[in-house]
């Protein structure tokens, strides 16, 4: 009768020596790819040398038995019967009968250790990693004011697109675009509109309905890096091409999806020159030019209402 | 001619000696064999194989997705280019990213296929429900892989149509905010947008498909394919079948009425 899988003794190869020369040979070719080509060669004799002996010490138990038989066929069946039996004062058998208290108590010592101190492992490894993931959400990141350069590049009563960097150090991926006129003064100080292009329905670049004019276009290179001014004339207000929003020339909504009106930036003028602060939301606009009354809120993702009762659906914002 | 014979029964032992070396150590044959040689209704038919199916189609995905990041280079300002250099100067880039753009949309459409299927054949019901559910937790995974991939390309369409995505994400009440602010990396769209939206897209994502996959094919190991609704065979009852011929091999099986070995189960 053939052993059954389950009753076959594991079969141990007898103690060999020669791997260990066959690791130095290894070592000797990789060592000889780099230094030089003689001590490779002589990695790989001693590979094939003491691999061949290895080889042959291995399989001595199978050859011994299957003469004849095609080397590595024999298997393990045959070559059990010569390994000893795990005598019965080793492994499971010795083990004395558990006593019933003193076993269980040290079972669930040992398991609530195992599980604590891997919890707390856990807790130690997981708590930094989603803290470095989910961080940038609750940081307030940095603006610098944008500088756009003499407001004498600001004719009176005119629309200018400017496309600036937001952060030069970024790079192209933060140029953005806003919406600058010149309102004049407002008693003693001067006046300017400047409207976000970030549509207030999912944050499309919203574009002027009307001309604009290339030929008076400005290139300035400025502290804040380059910034272009193109004098345009959005009589139609601004609309959006990505779900047709539609916006009067204040930035308040006048047709499609848009909650809100567009978004302002906060202007300062130092030295003759216009720089552009933070962004705000805003509701609504009454008024037009600098005499304009702005609902003003703190600045808000696109498609969040900032008043109304649909404001209360958006509690807390993340800083921006 | 007996000689013959055996030096044949020998080659067939050399050949499945190292398969039974396997077997007997890592049980891994048998484990195969029993997720692939598994009993299935007899009327099952075309319909049931829109599961595996879709597995394909996510295989291929993983695939070209793997050859495609040893060429694309997430950062804003490389990113457009290398997808370009892909398309137009790697050995077959164009294929392969074609393969994983199409794909991607095969991926979904099968995954709706499967889903109708298993919906009209009512092969949610008991004692299936839980695979259902692991299903419809599949099914978002795999619609973020593609509102993931779909910004990698890094043209104007991919900028904007993350940009609205993003912001869709953002007017969910009350956390719909921390959500955008989460996908942006922060405030602003930038650099760090692209490489998170990488990091998702070929590692989060695909890590947890392949881990619900895993529990979707246990589950349907381990409950059996449903009857189609036709069925004439009544659910639950005991078919008279002959008993399966005991006493294979671990590799081929026996031939059929071969004796069974005595200690064998």
């Amino acid at each position: 009768m053939e052993p059954q899988p389950g009753q076959e003794k594991p079969h141990l190869p007898p103690p060999s020596l020669w791997p260990i020369g066959f690791a130095i040979g290894v070592v000797c070719i990789l060592v000889g790819l780099i230094v030089s080509w003689p001590a490779a060669a002589v990695g790989v004799v001693l590979t094939v040398i003491f691999g061949f002996l290895w080889v042959r010490d291995v399989t001595t138990g199978y050859r011994r038995r299957d003469v004849g038989v095609e080397p590595g066929v024999g298997g393990p069946e045959s070559a059990t019967e010569g390994a000893p039996a795990i005598p019965a004062d080793r492994g499971e058998a010795a083990m004395p009968p558990p006593e019933r208290g003193e076993t269980f108590s040290r079972n669930v010592f040992l398991e609530g250790a195992t599980l604590g101190l891997g919890g707390v492992i856990t807790g130690i490894v997981t708590v930094p990693i989603l803290g470095f993931a989910i961080g940038p959400v609750f940081q307030h990141q940095h603006h610098e004011e944008i500088d756009l350069g003499p407001i004498s590049n600001f004719k009176e009563g005119q629309y200018v697109v400017a496309t600036f960097l937001s952060n030069a150090s970024e790079g192209e991926i933060s140029r953005r675009t806003a919406y600058i006129r010149n309102n004049g003064f407002l008693g003693t100080k001067p006046s300017f509109t400047a409207i976000s292009n970030r549509c207030a329905h999912l944050g499309c670049p919203v574009q002027p309905n009307g001309p604009m004019f290339d030929v008076k276009k400005v290139e300035q290179h400025t502290k804040s890096g380059p910034v272009t001014l193109i004098p345009t004339l959005p009589a139609g207000g601004f609309g959006c091409p990505c779900h047709g929003g539609q916006y009067d020339q204040e930035g308040n909504r006048t047709a499609g999806p848009p909650v809100r009106a567009l978004d302002r930036y906060e202007f300062y003028i130092r030295n003759g020159r216009l720089s552009l602060g933070k962004t705000y939301s805003v509701a609504h606009v009454d008024g037009a030019g600098a005499n304009a009354k702005i609902q003003k809120y703190r600045l808000t993702g696109p498609g969040q209402h900032v008043d109304g009762v649909e404001q209360l659906l958006y509690p807390l914002q993340p800083p921006s | 001619m007996p000689g013959k014979r055996s030096r044949k029964e020998e080659m067939m032992r050399a050949a499945q000696y190292p398969l039974d070396w396997l077997e007997e150590r890592s049980g891994l044959i048998g484990g195969v064999k029993y997720f692939l040689f598994r009993k299935v209704p007899r009327d099952s038919g075309w319909w049931h194989t829109l599961g595996s199916a879709t597995l394909t189609a996510f295989l291929v995905q993983l695939g070209t997705g793997v050859i495609l990041a040893m060429y694309y280079k997430p950062n804003p300002n490389g990113a457009y280019e290398s997808v370009q250099h892909i398309t137009n100067d790697v050995t077959l880039g164009w294929l392969v990213r074609g393969m994983h753009k199409w794909g991607a949309s095969v991926f979904i459409i099968l995954i709706f296929f499967h889903m109708a299927r298993v919906f009209l054949f009512g092969a949610y019901k008991y004692p299936r429900e839980l695979n259902w559910i692991v299903g419809a937790l599949l099914l978002p995974t795999a619609l973020l892989e593609g509102f993931s991939g779909y910004l990698l390309p890094y043209d104007q369409t991919a900028y904007w149509a993350t940009v609205v995505g993003i912001n869709i994400n953002g007017t969910a009440p009350f956390l719909g905010p921390f959500l955008a602010s989460f996908l942006r990396s922060g405030s602003e769209i930038g650099g760090d947008t692209l490489s998170r939206f990488y990091s998702l897209h070929m590692l989060l994502l695909p890590g947890a498909i392949i881990g619900l996959i895993t529990l979707h094919l246990y589950l349907v190991v381990r409950l059996g394919v449903s009857s189609p609704p036709w069925s004439e065979e009544a659910a639950g009852r005991e078919r008279d079948e002959a008993p399966a011929p005991r006493g294979a091999g671990l590799v081929s099986p026996a031939p059929r009425g071969a004796a069974r070995r005595p200690a064998d189960g």
